[in-house]
């Protein structure tokens, strides 16, 4: 007796176990160390504005969906609006009000992100719309940076006063903690005429396992590398977009150093300083908004440290990460255009190869 | 990134699926029993169907030729046992419309009585066009997959001066080892029709390209070809598709083919090992092609592994022979990767049938496809260095042409794209609509233009009958009044015309 086997399928009949939510969840996998060690670091305050920062997003995409008429669920689960969150949590001051964290959720998961359409089609990095939005609103906030008070340590506020802290602000007892960045510090020393030679020696010191003020995605910058390499081991990115905004910002850094100390900070303070690990190998390499021929992501990559360097050092914020990744982002379709692997068969214009015999 | 790929050896495209080629590939070769009744498809191959010769009723014996080969590029059919004609009609085609089309089916007399057979003494001291006209004359097909006439194209090959011959044991089609299974047990043969190959086509090199996930097949290879130092055994790192023959050239000899060429314009033919090994029985036994190795693989079988089995076996009686441990979910002619949907059992293997997959409900599990993340594991998987995301892009709004411009017509439709895709969209599926959508446009515009071409023809036609028409009656006009006035002058007196004269 012959079977009938439905409808057909075309080919392959096999398929990857690959997913977005496995992606998403093992980018968060390799966010998680520093994000722990942020947390340490920080206490409690942290804590909650990482929670109520991710919670804002979620329910922002959900919010988005049901308006949609969509089921919003299967969507959530795809963890998109949840790294979303988190990588907005981790480049905020960690003590920030609370308001903050949940205008900056929502505000990347509905306007950054499904007011295009949903994933994959937004324009720009939904975190870092985000972030820049926050930073132009709420300048005194978004740069109200704390000196780390690991948990636990003397003085340190418990589960209650971090909420608090969160909810109602910094009380003036903890105000003396209060701190500037290393990029921040440099560059209100320079305006007020005060050379680098002499600022720095004041300046928070710049500690690579990130006990300095910063944000959690900051300031354990190794941590953040650490990630990034296993990222690249895995093949969740390549190598293409970090390794080139690295130069784009080690590059100038150094060149400027050399010809005036006193005006330029060193290539170590701004690759360890505010988004640049970050950036690089998280936020960057957001598939949606970079380029995807290797050559593109090249100068994508270039162009978003580049863009960094500038912002930091001759223009109005002290930080410039977020700027110059929506910057490149923008250029994006511009580089896929002209920018695209040369095909087989074919030269590098499209044109078929010669034939040899 | 290019430059390390280069430096490492290793292509930078592909991908590794899963292979679940063993134990089937490890069963010995089980002979299938010859069955009660075979049906034949007339089109087996690419190119013009071939043409019955015989009556219903009429007796034919194992390898008689049953169907004529028609047109430059086709091939004829052979009985592939030996008994009685008992309809020439249709049966469902190995095709996912499942639509019908023509095949003799025979009813065996269990006897499986081969022709006599005219096998060539001499084959290497004989004219290459002689190698080439009677594997024309055995139906040899292209075995891999594609089914190209192979007698075309070792004209082809003898045309433009092919130097070297590339020996295709890549079988990098998960689940399939029918060519593994050959080179295993038939080395000697696989490796004397590559020499047969050379000498029809003038090559002075063979290359045969085998993955290392077959160390057995690349052990006998190695030893069939060791007497003959023109011939050499590469193995190949395991990845699909490999098996592919601009990718094959490109490994193994570094020529990249034009997208515009074909192979042998840059001096490389590529067979398979089972064609080779069809060739040597065509030349050395004087068989014709009329039985293969098939693979039976899949979760549903019971016994899996290769068959020896005659053409136009209907795949349930295949189905039968190995048992199956549930209904399967999905049936499937050739491999996963880029095989084809068949909707039903009661369909002959034919000449390009290298397996047949019966796949397990989890097998058969297609994930639903959610929205492109742009994740670019499309580009770095494509063999043929092409954007998937941005084609599928286009192909989803219906901008074709725009599709176009990113030379869909350059994909080799190997199923690397949505294979790795994480989020399951069958991007195969919308280039070969994009493909099919093009292609007809292209047709339909050809056909506009040859019948504005008629049209405006006829228009001229017309006209200039029309002005012929005019200048024919103006012409007689002409004429009559010139006529006329020579009557008239003829009719005036002689005075007046020598008066007119003299003024």
């Amino acid at each position: 007796m012959s079977q009938s086997y439905g409808m057909p399928v075309a080919a392959p009949h096999t398929t990857t176990t690959n997913s977005p939510t496995r992606i998403m969840s093992l980018v968060m996998l390799a966010l998680a160390p520093a994000t722990i060690y942020g947390f340490w670091l920080y206490g409690w305050p942290a804590i909650f504005l990482w929670v109520i920062t991710i919670a804002s997003a979620m329910l922002g995409e959900a919010f988005s969906l049901r308006l949609m008429n969509r089921h919003a669920a299967p969507i959530l689960l795809d963890g998109s609006a949840i790294l979303t969150g988190w990588l907005l949590a981790v480049s905020l001051p960690p003590w920030a009000p609370w308001w903050i964290g949940a205008f900056g959720g929502f505000f990347a998961t509905m306007l950054g992100k499904q007011a295009f359409g949903g994933l994959g089609q937004n324009l720009f990095n939904p975190a870092m719309v985000a972030r820049v939005a926050l930073l132009i609103s709420f300048p005194v906030q978004m740069t109200a940076w704390v000196a780390p008070l690991p948990l636990f340590s003397v003085g340190a506020p418990g589960i209650l006063d971090g909420l608090l802290i969160i909810l109602k602000g910094v009380p003036p007892a903890l105000d003396a903690v209060t701190s500037a960045t290393t990029l921040g510090f440099g560059k209100t020393e320079l305006s007020r005429g005060i050379t680098l030679l002499e600022s720095m020696q004041h300046a928070p010191a710049l500690s690579f396992i990130g006990s300095r003020p910063g944000s959690l995605g900051e300031t354990a910058a190794w941590l953040i590398l650490a990630g990034g390499v296993a990222l690249m081991f895995l093949r969740i990115i390549s190598w293409h977009i970090p390794l080139a905004m690295l130069a784009g910002i080690a590059i100038p850094a150094a060149i400027l150093h050399a010809v005036d100390p006193a005006r330029y900070l060193d290539m170590g303070s701004h690759l360890l300083s505010g988004g640049a690990m970050l950036g690089a190998f998280f936020i960057a390499t957001d598939y949606v908004t970079s380029p995807n021929s290797p050559r593109g992501q090249l100068i994508f990559g270039f162009g978003c440290g580049l863009f960094t360097y500038i912002i930091r050092t001759w223009a109005g914020y002290p930080e410039g990460v977020a700027f110059a990744v929506l910057l490149m982002n923008a250029t994006t379709p511009i580089i896929d255009t002209y920018f695209k692997p040369r095909i087989y068969g074919r030269d590098s214009k499209g044109k078929p190869l010669q034939t040899t015999n | 990134m290019g430059f390390l790929d280069r430096f490492l050896k290793t292509p930078n495209w592909g991908v590794h699926p899963e292979d679940h080629k063993r134990p089937a590939a490890d069963v010995p070769l089980r002979l299938f029993p010859s069955p009660e009744r075979i049906f034949m498809p007339l089109h087996q191959h690419v190119g013009g169907a071939a043409r019955p010769i015989v009556m219903v009723g009429q007796k034919v014996l194992k390898g008689q030729l049953i169907a004529q080969a028609q047109g430059n590029i086709s091939a004829p059919i052979h009985a592939s046992v030996s008994g009685t004609i008992s309809a020439v009609g249709e049966v469902t085609a190995p095709h996912p419309s499942g639509l019908p089309f023509k095949a003799i089916t025979i009813d065996s007399d269990g006897e499986n009585r081969w022709i006599d057979s005219e096998p060539l003494a001499d084959p290497f001291s004989a004219a290459p066009e002689e190698i080439t006209k009677r594997t024309a004359a055995a139906g040899v097909v292209g075995l891999g997959g594609a089914t190209f006439p192979a007698a075309p194209k070792f004209a082809l090959g003898k045309r433009l001066k092919v130097t070297t011959l590339i020996v295709n044991g890549g079988e990098c089609e998960p689940y399939l080892s029918s060519d593994d299974r050959i080179m295993r047990d038939y080395p000697e043969m696989v490796i004397d029709g590559a020499r047969l190959v050379m000498h029809a086509i003038g090559a002075t090199q063979a290359l045969v390209g085998i993955e290392n996930n077959k160390p057995e097949a690349i052990a006998a290879m190695r030893q069939a070809a060791a007497a003959f130092p023109e011939i050499k055994i590469c193995p190949l790192p395991a990845l699909y598709p490999m098996g592919s023959d601009r990718q094959l050239i490109k490994v193994l000899t570094g020529i990249e083919v034009p997208s515009d060429a074909r192979a042998a314009e840059t001096g490389v033919l590529v067979h398979n090992v089972s064609t080779c090994a069809a060739v040597h029985k065509a030349i050395r036994l004087g068989q014709p092609l009329v039985e293969r190795i098939i693979t039976i693989n899949g979760g549903a079988i019971a016994a899996p592994g290769n068959l020896y089995a005659p053409l136009g076996t209907m795949i349930s009686d295949l189905f039968a022979f190995v048992g199956l441990k549930e209904a399967p979910s999905r049936l499937i002619l050739g491999g996963p990767m880029m095989g084809t949907p068949l909707l039903h059992d009661r369909i002959p293997i034919v000449k390009g049938a290298s397996g047949i997959l019966a796949f397990n409900a989890a097998e058969a599990f297609v994930p639903e496809a959610g929205p492109c993340i742009r994740c670019g594991n499309c580009t770095k998987a494509c063999p043929m260095g092409l954007l998937p995301l941005e084609m599928a892009a286009r192909i989803r709004v219906g901008d074709l042409e725009g599709a176009e411009k990113f030379e869909l017509q350059d994909c080799i439709s190997c199923g690397c794209c949505a294979y790795v895709c994480p989020s399951h969209i069958p991007l195969v599926q919308y280039f070969s609509h994009a493909k099919g959508e093009l292609t007809a446009a292209e047709r339909s515009k050809l056909r506009t233009e040859a019948t504005k071409r008629l049209v405006e023809a006829k228009t001229a036609r017309i006209e200039r009958e029309e002005r012929e028409k005019l200048e024919a009656a103006a012409r007689r006009k002409a004429e009559r009044d010139a006529a006329k006035a020579a009557a008239a002058k003829a009719a005036t007196p002689v005075a007046e015309q020598t008066q007119g004269a003299s003024a």
